[in-house]
């Protein structure tokens, strides 16, 4: 493997690692706090990249110019999230916080197969493609190797721009502790005035936001197609789930991993390339149960 | 020296900054119920919880009739003849009360028969002899989630018991148990005990209970035993009792 | 699950269960069993149905031990593979060869994904599932010069015990085999479910605490039923491959995962029965419901799913258990128990 080969394998992995990175981001959050993993999660993921595909040709089509397809992504990712995410929770989830998790696992599954019609009936089956913003931020040389600003500089910075973001909103800003107090005990942040459905519905928003955004700025990147919402509910499980459930720092350094596994696959074995993030996710779970940054949890008895 | 039923040497285990046992060394010859009592959060439970396994000492060790079983886990402890009774009852909800027994009873058998109605195994007088001899036996057909609190505690027994352990830890067997009943209740276990040849350990709140149907008593506090002795030993002493009970022995 | 607790067979001490149960069930093989003489056009689909329906038991199984797995398609399309390279590797395979190929391709891969799986519960057991299903289907899709890739590899009719059957007689044995294979392993499955096995497995719905205090591991006790349920998969798949005579890797995909999933909490969520009568309505309403709702499917069935989630959470079997037990009120069970699901 010569520098040029490596050096494209590792910017592919470090921007792919960022988009996953974001949405996982979003679904080992709304675990966190609400110990409910949302399978519907990969189709916002979708919805917010057919979103901002549509959004973004209609506005250049009338003429606007294209580093309007910025503020666009950011629009699409709250649409999906006030929009589907709001409802979701308001209508479903808050029916059944008490039943057991497989019901709950079930009921987002049902939203998941819902959701996944609705986008082949509003957007058919066709690829969508639309890298007005890819194009608009230009390339960059690093050692010879050119590269989009946008995948190379952008999405890493924003990944770790909300990375440290949540960290700071959850720790330091009053709303950020009313969650984590819910987190920690329901009952008791109850019992202290904290209303748990509006933190609930707040975080779950907040979570679907993030799921819209990663399409958002997966979708100049990719093309947009059926079935991309399965696979990255499988692809964020699997960062969450190696990096240990509700790790939110963890989850990142996955995400990393997983990405970079990946993209160095590409190059050397392409057809086990998809395979390489399940294989990193088993081997990560037979020797720790509990995913690279969780802790074991005695039961009481 | 003979080799005791359960010993421990050297036993600590710390949660956070709370030491749940420190330095136990502990002896339980066979034949001898032992109760075990002192204020809550002594570490009373942890003690049973690492006797069988469930949680792993920081340093220590546990030997069921001479061997170590510090490393092994629950399930291998209670295949050696250690079995267990909890302070929260662990039955299996959806089943009846003979079929919690059952389902004990086929464990204990290794049955296999993958065409074998459980109703219809060889043990089921056997089984359903053990819940006569806990006063269950007109509960037998009800599922467990119906039944009161202290009859799901005697279900949670004979279950253990279903094993033919050796050795029973029971984690305080009459607690929801209605106050009147509880020395008929511990008659009865201390009969079935005996009957059945088995050795108790059992954590208790109740001086008077203990007096009463333990062989030996062990004043636990703070991660430690502080006092050892037959119920009328521990008697004479007043100031412990009221210090680590909270009790006054008129 | 309100479905299984009224169904399942444990019969009080005495009593000989449901007799009306019985004798529906008899009512319906036999309306099954006249189908290539009564409704020759019905015959193809009755026999994918039960095809599906033994998948479906699969999943149904682990229900009741409390879990729901979203990638049991995959061993689907193992034993469906499994039995395509048995006649590409030896034309003229029998039938049987085929079936056994495909049972002992699922058992396998049953064993190798539930010692992993088994460590996990819930969430994590579900999602694993599918991550293991994911996993297959994208080997399917990469190693094309092996697996035919997305076109998938021929099924060549095999010989029927050493017969070479024309399609029209074959298609005849096929459709009886799969009476008689519902009918076996059907029976099978209940007993076991009654069994101190089967008991077993379904405490770890309710209870792995005292499970491991019963001295037993309760990942081997999970591992038990998995590898029934992969086994149960296995045959519906190679019932499927023969059936159509291609295996794609549509076999393995999370969609049929859903489907089972789907089939299994309509049919009555832990209920034998509710899984053949849930495949067989399904399959009927979606021949005919796709000419017009094929774009919609999904939805439909996700919308239908939580409705009977939140609305009818024992299932077709649990509203038929409720009727019968209006009709019959002296033989209604005295124990109720709390709807868990």
């Amino acid at each position: 493997m010569n520098l040029t080969i490596f050096l494209l394998a590792l910017f592919d992995g470090i921007s792919y690692a960022a988009l996953v990175f974001i949405v996982a981001l979003g679904l080992t959050l709304i675990f966190g706090v609400m110990r409910i993993l949302n399978v519907a999660h990969g189709s916002l993921y979708a919805i917010g990249a057919y979103a901002t595909a549509s959004l973004t040709s209609y506005v250049l089509a009338l003429g606007f110019a294209p580093v309007l397809a910025f503020p666009l992504m950011l629009v699409s990712a709250v649409l999906v999230g006030v929009l589907l995410g709001g409802p979701i929770e308001w209508l479903l989830l808050r029916r059944i916080y008490n039943k057991p998790e497989v019901l709950q696992l079930l009921v987002t599954f049902a939203v998941f197969m819902i959701l996944e019609d609705v986008q082949r009936l509003v957007w058919g089956t066709q690829p969508y493609f639309q890298a007005s913003a890819l194009q608009a931020l230009g390339n960059v040389t690093v050692f010879g190797v050119t590269y989009t600003v946008y995948q190379l500089i952008l999405l890493p910075v924003l990944a770790v721009t909300l990375l440290l973001g949540l960290r700071f909103f959850l720790r330091h800003t009053v709303i950020g502790k009313l969650i984590l107090a819910t987190t920690e005990d329901r009952e008791a942040a109850q019992s202290i005035g904290i209303d748990a459905d509006r933190v609930f519905l707040f975080t779950f928003v907040v979570g679907a936001v993030l799921a819209g955004l990663g399409g958002a700025l997966a979708s100049p990147t990719t093309s947009i197609l059926p079935g991309m919402g399965a696979d990255m509910i499988v692809l964020s499980f699997a960062v969450i789930a190696t990096a240990g459930l509700g790790q939110i720092e963890g989850a990142a350094i996955t995400a990393l991993l997983i990405g970079l596994g990946r993209s160095f696959a590409v190059y050397v074995w392409p057809e086990v390339a998809v395979l390489v993030p399940y294989l990193i996710m088993v081997l990560v779970l037979l020797v720790r149960p509990e995913g690279l940054f969780g802790s074991p949890v005695a039961r009481k008895i | 020296m003979t080799t005791p039923l359960l010993e421990t040497r050297n036993l600590t285990i710390r949660f956070g900054g709370v030491i749940a046992a420190n330095d136990v060394s502990m002896r339980i010859e066979a034949g001898r119920n032992l109760a075990i009592i002192g204020p809550n959060g002594a570490g009373k439970t942890t003690f049973l919880n690492i006797c069988t396994g469930w949680i792993k000492p920081r340093e220590g060790q546990v030997l069921f009739e001479g061997l170590d079983i510090t490393p092994l886990p629950p399930r291998k402890i209670v295949a050696r003849g250690v079995a267990r009774a909890f302070q929260i009852p662990q039955l299996f909800t959806e089943h009846t009360a003979l079929e919690n027994l059952l389902i004990a009873a086929a464990a204990r058998e290794g049955l296999r028969n993958p065409l074998q109605n459980l109703h219809q195994i060889r043990q089921r007088d056997e089984m359903m002899h053990l819940l006569e001899m806990v006063n269950c036996a007109d509960v037998a057909h009800r599922v467990v989630v119906e039944l009161s609190e202290g009859q799901r505690k005697l279900i949670d027994i004979a279950v253990a018991l279903a094993l033919k352990p050796r050795l029973l830890l029971m984690d305080e067997p009459t607690s929801g148990v209605a106050s009147s009943q509880k020395h008929e209740v511990m008659e009865i276990l201390v009969g079935a005990l005996a009957q059945a040849g088995v050795t108790s350990v059992f954590v208790e709140h109740d001086m008077g209970i203990v007096s009463r149907h333990a062989d030996e008593v062990a004043v636990w506090n703070t991660g430690r035993v502080q006092l050892r002795g037959t119920p009328a030993e521990i008697l004479e002493h007043p100031d412990v009792i009221r210090d680590v009970i909270g009790e006054e022995i008129a | 699950m309100t479905g299984h607790s009224t169904s399942s067979p444990r019969p009080a001490p005495g009593s000989r269960g449901l007799p009306l149960r019985s004798l529906l069930t008899a009512l319906g093989v036999l309306a099954l069993a006249v189908i290539p003489v009564m409704a020759p056009g019905l015959q193809l689909l009755v026999n994918l149905a039960l095809a599906k329906g033994l998948a479906v038991l699969g999943v149904t199984v682990l229900l009741r031990a409390g879990q729901v797995s979203f990638g049991h398609a995959l061993f689907f399309g193992v034993s469906a593979y499994a039995g395509a390279f048995c006649v590409a590797a030896l034309p003229g395979a029998d039938l049987v060869l085929v079936l056994v190929a495909g049972v002992i391709g699922a058992a396998l891969a049953g064993l190798l994904v539930g010692l992993f799986v088994v460590r996990y519960r819930g969430i994590f057991f579900g999602m694993l599932n599918l991550a293991f299903s994911m996993i297959f289907w994208s080997i399917l899709e990469k190693f094309y010069h092996v697996t035919g890739g997305a076109d998938g590899i021929r099924l060549d009719r095999p010989t029927v015990l050493g017969m070479e059957l024309g399609r029209g007689a074959f298609e005849l044995v096929l459709f009886y085999l799969a009476i008689a294979l519902v009918l076996g392993l059907g029976w099978f499955t209940l007993r076991w479910f009654a069994s101190p096995v089967g008991q077993l497995f379904q405490t770890i719905k309710t209870n792995e605490t005292r499970l491991e205090y019963l001295g037993l591991s309760p990942r081997r006790v999970l591992l038990s039923g998995y590898l029934l349920s992969a086994v149960l998969c296995g045959v519906g798949g190679s019932l499927m491959g023969m059936t159509q005579g291609v295996v794609t890797p549509e076999y393995v995909w999370w969609v049929r995962s859903a489907e089972m999933v789907f089939i299994a909490v309509l049919g009555g969520a832990g209920s034998v029965r509710g899984a053949f009568v849930g495949a067989l309505i399904y399959e009927m309403v979606r021949v005919y419901a796709s000419a017009f709702a094929g774009d919609i499917w999904q939805m439909l069935l996700g919308a239908f799913l939580l409705v009977i989630i939140l609305f009818a959470p024992g299932g077709i079997m649990g509203i038929l258990d409720g009727l019968m037990r209006r009709a019959t009120p002296a033989r209604a069970p005295a124990r109720t128990k709390e709807a868990g699901q």
